[in-house]
């Protein structure tokens, strides 16, 4: 008999293809816009902003140089006087009649970016786990209440408590630090790690904490040794989770953070600055500062599959 | 090896006594079951004297050592659980090494590697040794999970329905294994299942639990041949025990104040009879190396064993005695 051609549940090939083509034309729609970035960042300043836009161009590195560096505009006649451009970035100012000056904050920025966004994950992950196998394994007083609690700080948009926040930050000193915008996404983020997290753990059945503790293990230990490993795949996805937030985030960075802590979001549309409008190196920034989450993202990505605990469960 | 003694242990969850005033004593090398049908309290019988449940009175002792307050690890004892008995993280070898490398214990790599390839070789699982716990069939996986039982040598062993999640034919051959290496080690056992045949071939004694209290303890035979009322006989017994009125059937030999009569198979006699007779063969099962006959009879059905080469069909008249069938009074309590 027969059972993939008559099943009723089985989609036939026709519904297959028209789905797999919705697919494919929502994710050609969802990658346009990066495609459209990836592509100005290497093209000319001229070619950018050309109208027809130019789909077939020259590429041009003139976007990451101006990202990389500050420039500073001189005579036809200095130029000339100058030993010859000795680097690709050089010969390109020198064509605009410019003279690469120094390295630009860029890098800095981007540092600050990596330092809080990995920072405040961990922390959030760290803290979350914790609260959530212990709202998970214990009896908490008014656990349901706390959770609420926990969660109702997410109901409103963040941004609501700008000035609040802005005000205790200037108080505290912890304006433009690294620290504080470290404690500030750890904060936002925690209250999601531990519902998200409390939803794996949930899932782990105690026996095998219960076995772990006979065996001659501590709660501790059989946390570290049995109930971690385990919670890995929801591990992932919380890091993912509130790796994405704190990586994006713009409205407080802007707020908050001026120079010594500034993250890349506002310092990539500032790159704009003086003498028209660079679009080339603006989308340069963007997609450099697009790389590292979606390689973190990518690196993860095998322990979303949630393969771990598959078929260990006998029911 | 080490006799575990409870003393008037009580564990509550909420307002419902999960275990009432249990006082019980398993004798060190003894197979102590615990027959009961779930929700009896059995379980949390068993996580009592794990540690994984601390009582709310009594007093709980392992080889003479008061253990009512010690945290599992401490007690010297191993647990099988009913599932969930692998960690899913690890292979087969770190499933049966884990209780070793426990902080606790410190046992030489070496001597591990020894001890866990012994025992793979015992539970013929040597080959697996590599898998993950998840790639093993049902019942591999349980014998992983009895063998990391096995690995350390503690004082008690603790048991929770371990087989009740394989097939029958599983069961049956790991029920004669774990017979074999009770035995083998003189290992002091306490056993939790709802299954009158594991009771049966596995106990030295069994203890009939229901709602928290313990019932009656007593060897196999003592239990099904003595049980103290209509619950414990209801227990044991297949087909199960049949509870009629007094006064439906003719016995030769009745408890005075007798008001239900429990016959077992072995307690029926049937004889064919003419048209006239009361009780009707409803059914003939044949199970090939006996029949169950059901059979009306005024209202009540019961079930008999009858040869497998029985002239008797559906719908045949039949006379029924009993011969020394157990007499219950009015409360249940077995008088005779």
């Amino acid at each position: 008999m027969s059972t993939s051609a008559h099943s009723v549940v089985e989609p036939t090939g026709r519904t297959k293809a028209i789905a797999g083509s919705l697919v494919i034309a929502y994710a050609l729609i969802t990658m346009l816009p990066l495609v459209w970035i990836f592509l100005t960042a290497l093209k000319t300043p001229p070619d950018s902003i050309s109208y027809p836009p130019k789909i077939v161009f020259t590429p041009s590195l003139e976007g990451f140089c101006n990202l990389f560096t500050t420039r500073s505009r001189q005579t036809e006649d200095y130029i000339k006087s100058l030993p010859p451009a000795s680097g690709t970035c050089e010969q390109i100012a020198r064509a605009r009649n410019m003279v690469v000056a120094g390295p630009s904050n860029y890098v800095p920025r981007f540092w600050n970016s990596v330092v809080i966004a990995f920072g405040s994950t961990f922390f959030a992950v760290a803290l979350g786990t914790m609260a959530a196998y212990g709202f998970s394994r214990f009896r908490v007083p008014l656990a349901d209440d706390l959770l609420f609690f926990i969660l109702s700080t997410r109901m409103m948009p963040p941004i609501a408590v700008a000035i609040p926040i802005y005000l205790m930050y200037r108080e505290l000193g912890l304006s433009d630090t690294k620290f504080g915008m470290i404690l500030l996404y750890t904060a936002v983020n925690v209250s999601l790690a531990v519902w998200l997290l409390k939803g794996f753990i949930d899932e782990i059945p105690r026996e095998y904490e219960e076995a772990a503790m006979i065996d001659g293990y501590t709660r501790l230990q059989a946390f570290r040794k049995v109930v971690l490993p385990q919670a890995a795949t929801g591990i992932a996805a919380t890091a993912i989770f509130c790796m994405i937030f704190a990586w994006n985030e713009y409205a407080f960075a802007v707020l908050l953070t001026s120079g010594e802590a500034q993250t890349a979001p506002p310092f990539i549309p500032i790159i704009i600055g003086e003498g028209g409008q660079d679009w080339p190196a603006v989308a340069a920034g963007t997609a450099i500062f697009l790389v590292p989450i979606v390689v973190f993202t990518v690196l993860l990505r095998k322990h979303l599959l949630r393969g771990i605990t598959f078929g260990a469960v006998r029911k | 090896m080490a006799e575990i003694r409870l003393e008037g242990v009580t564990k509550r969850f909420g307002r419902t006594a999960a275990v009432e005033d249990l006082s019980l004593t398993i004798a060190d090398g003894e197979f102590l079951v615990l027959l009961g049908p779930t929700g009896a309290g059995k379980t949390t019988a068993l996580r009592l004297v794990a540690g994984l449940e601390r009582p709310d009175a009594g007093r709980i002792a392992i080889g003479g050592r008061d253990v009512t307050a010690e945290p599992p690890a401490a007690r010297d004892v191993t647990f099988v659980f009913q599932q969930y008995s692998l960690y899913p993280h690890l292979s087969v070898y770190d499933n049966l090494a884990f209780p070793l490398r426990s902080p606790t214990r410190r046992v030489p790599e070496a001597e591990i590697e020894t001890t866990v390839r012994e025992l793979a070789r015992l539970l013929q699982i040597e080959d697996k040794l590599k898998n993950r716990a998840t790639q093993l069939s049902g019942g591999q996986m349980q014998r992983v999970a009895i063998g990391r039982a096995l690995v350390r040598r503690p004082s008690v062993y603790l048991m929770d329905e371990p087989l009740s999640s394989l097939d029958a034919k599983l069961r049956a051959d790991l029920r004669l294994e774990l017979k074999r290496i009770q035995v083998d080690l003189g290992a002091t056992i306490l056993y939790v299942t709802h299954d009158q045949i594991e009771a049966m071939t596995l106990a030295t004694r069994i203890g009939v639990i229901d709602r928290g209290r313990l019932v009656q303890v007593g060897s196999p035979r003592e239990i099904y041949e003595q049980p103290v009322d209509t619950y414990v006989a209801q227990r044991l017994g297949q087909p199960a025990i049949n509870l009629l009125p007094a006064d439906l059937l003719p016995a030769n030999r009745l408890a005075a104040g007798t008001r239900t009569v429990g016959a077992r198979t072995e307690h029926i006699r049937v004889t064919p009879a003419d048209g006239q007779a009361r009780g009707r063969v409803k059914w003939v099962e044949h199970l090939g190396d006996q029949s169950h006959l059901h059979i009306a009879l005024d209202g009540h059905s019961l079930v008999a064993l009858v040869d497998p080469d029985t002239a008797l069909e559906r719908d045949a008249a039949v006379d029924i005695t009993l011969a020394d069938p157990l007499c219950f009074d009015a409360a249940g309590r077995r008088i005779g």
